[in-house]
């Protein structure tokens, strides 16, 4: 594992003695496959831990087994090795604690599809321990804060997907606890959609809530996370500020070529920059030091290559280039 | 330092806030289904009033009987069964195990909410039989007791089937069966059947609110000759909301 600092931790809120919000150790877990095909390790030994007060991400790409990881923290799932405990309580052995400790949302919220907006966020809440008048109070404010107070009247299955991702964030957030564990809480969502919802988890955290989110959109880690750990086919392959992790490739720059037609073979800088680059189709993604970079803008915009030059981008690093240069292969990551 | 944990609901409150949100869900939804469920029962009331004559009256005591509980085993079992095929196969009983409920408020809010959505179309087909048969609408209030025991025991076999199948095709399946045999074993009187059937009959809790409504719709209702089938069918509610719950506890956490 190239774990970079794990517990570099920025700004713990709650006092020393506070035990971890989350710890994870040696988390392991196979999916058993169905008739005799081979089990799929989902998470491979992962240990990480989460601080009181941060906001913690888990970025990486479909697949890298961040939803396994988070399905155990809420006990709905159990390790097949390791131990997980939240707020000071082993989740492993008594996952019936997991429900008083915090609040979790899934990807999909199937159990609410067909409920009012207003109904879904208030049965939550009385689930979670409130009175009826106390849910529809909070139901209320927390409609509001979200903006999505005037359609709490229709059902979820009648809203688009971002509303409807938006009542998901809201029965997740009614009944206040102190962990929030949220499973990509802003895929689908509009930019101003997804801002109300950062800022609410900001909120809560400000109030000492500590969240952990599973996002695979780099510009939302960049943005909201305190830390993050960066996970590959079920391993943590770095964890850090996302600051610290950028600076591991700071001396980079990503340059990324979209080509008219075939690129000129003979021509000594495209054979140069072929030999590293990382093709989708047209496009050619290159990672290399900025000077180097810069050469070869410039040789491939004076010279011959220019005719078949559709488009180029010279961008710093992304914690998507983070993810590459740690030996991330997949693909898929969001850049938006 | 450990956090103390938050309060959890008790299971009259779980239980309430269970069953409000699935009654809601059903008024918005799921009213093409009930419509249906009522008119396949009335359906066959029509179609067996051409077979059956008005003078023999046991025989039209046991279809309109075996016709009204077909409704509560049409969206008690069928449905429910469905339903909770699709909630363990699409990942939606994840949103019940991330909150402090205990199994069996799940379990009791969904079946009670399903047993309630049978209650017009039950009572409907009911009346309706009675018309067309010519049988005492006054012995419907029978009804009060058949209805809650039916409703319970097939919510309960509905819900095992539906958390048991491995998929949600497959409790489509079962639940599409067993509505199937409630149908079949039902609406016939039982000395009719072959052997083998009337031992299958003897084996579903539907037989027994079905014989108990149509003895009730007799020229009198004597509360005594119903209590052994009533009881049975309460015994069968009560052993098969049980292991639904354990079935849900097993369904929850993988």
């Amino acid at each position: 594992m190239t774990a970079v600092g794990p517990e570099a931790a920025p700004r713990p809120l709650a006092g020393p003695t506070a035990s971890p919000a989350v710890e994870i150790e040696g988390v392991t877990r196979s999916h058993r496959g169905r008739r005799g095909a081979e089990p799929v390790l989902a998470n491979d030994g992962i240990s990480l831990t989460v601080h009181p007060g941060e906001v913690f991400g888990l970025l990486g790409p479909n697949g890298a087994g961040k939803t396994t990881l988070v399905r155990q923290i809420v006990g709905a799932l159990h390790p097949d090795a390791g131990r997980i405990r939240v707020l000071g309580h082993d989740i492993t052995a008594d996952p019936r604690r997991a429900p008083r400790l915090l609040a979790y949302l899934g990807q999909d919220e199937p159990a609410l599809r067909e409920l009012p907006v207003g109904l879904a966020v208030e049965t939550t809440g009385r689930l979670r321990g409130l009175s009826r008048a106390e849910a529809r109070s909070r139901r209320d404010v927390l409609l509001d804060e979200l903006g999505i107070g005037e359609v709490h009247r229709r059902p979820l299955l009648a809203l688009s997907g971002g509303q409807r991702r938006l009542a998901h964030v809201a029965a997740a957030l009614i009944g206040e606890r102190p962990l929030l564990v949220l499973d990509e809480p802003t895929t689908g969502l509009d930019p101003v959609a997804r801002r109300a919802v950062w800022a609410a988890l900001d909120r809560r955290r400000a109030a000492g809530a500590t969240v952990v989110l599973v996002t695979h959109n780099v510009l939302e880690a960049e943005t909201v996370l305190d830390r993050v750990a960066v996970l590959d086919r079920g391993r943590v392959i770095a964890c850090d500020t996302p600051g610290r992790l950028k600076a591991m490739v700071s001396d980079e720059v990503r340059l990324d070529l979209v080509w008219r037609g075939a690129p000129a073979a003979d021509d000594p800088t495209v054979a140069l920059l072929a030999q590293s680059a990382v093709v989708s189709g047209r496009r050619w993604s290159i990672r290399l030091p900025r000077e180097q970079a810069r050469e070869a803008l410039g040789r491939l915009t004076a010279g011959p290559a220019l005719e078949s030059l559709d488009d180029f981008t010279l961008a710093t690093p992304s914690l998507e280039d983070v993810y590459l240069a740690l030996g991330g292969r997949d693909r898929d990551l969001e850049r938006g | 330092m450990t956090t103390p944990l938050a309060l959890a609901p008790g299971l009259p409150g779980a239980f309430a806030a269970v069953y409000a949100g699935q009654v809601s869900r059903a008024k918005a939804s799921r009213g093409p289904l009930l419509f249906v469920a009522t008119l396949q029962s009335v359906g066959i009331l029509l179609l067996l009033r051409g077979v059956v004559d008005t003078g023999d009256g046991v025989t039209g005591q046991q279809v309109v009987a075996g016709s009204t509980v077909l409704v509560v085993a049409f969206v008690a079992l069928n449905l429910l069964a469905q339903r909770f095929g699709a909630l363990r196969g699409d990942g939606g009983l994840d949103h019940y195990a991330a909150l402090p409920v205990p199994a069996s408020a799940v379990v009791l809010g969904t079946a009670a909410s399903y047993a309630t959505f049978t209650v017009p179309g039950a009572v409907l087909t009911a009346v309706v039989g009675c018309l067309l048969y010519g049988l005492p609408l006054a012995h419907l209030w029978v009804l009060l007791l058949v209805l809650p025991l039916a409703g319970a025991s097939l919510a309960g076999i509905g819900a095992l089937l539906g958390l048991l199948a491995p998929r949600p095709e497959l409790a489509t399946v079962a639940g599409q069966l067993g509505m199937s045999a409630v149908l079949f074993l039902g609406v016939v009187p039982a000395e009719r059947l072959p052997l083998v059937l009337q031992a299958v009959r003897a084996l579903l809790p539907s037989s027994y609110a079905a014989d108990a409504l149509a003895r009730a719709l007799g020229p009198r209702v004597e509360i005594t000759s119903l209590a052994p089938d009533l009881a049975i069918c309460a015994v069968a509610a009560v052993l098969s909301l049980a292991l639904a719950s354990t079935a849900y506890r097993r369904a929850v956490r993988r």
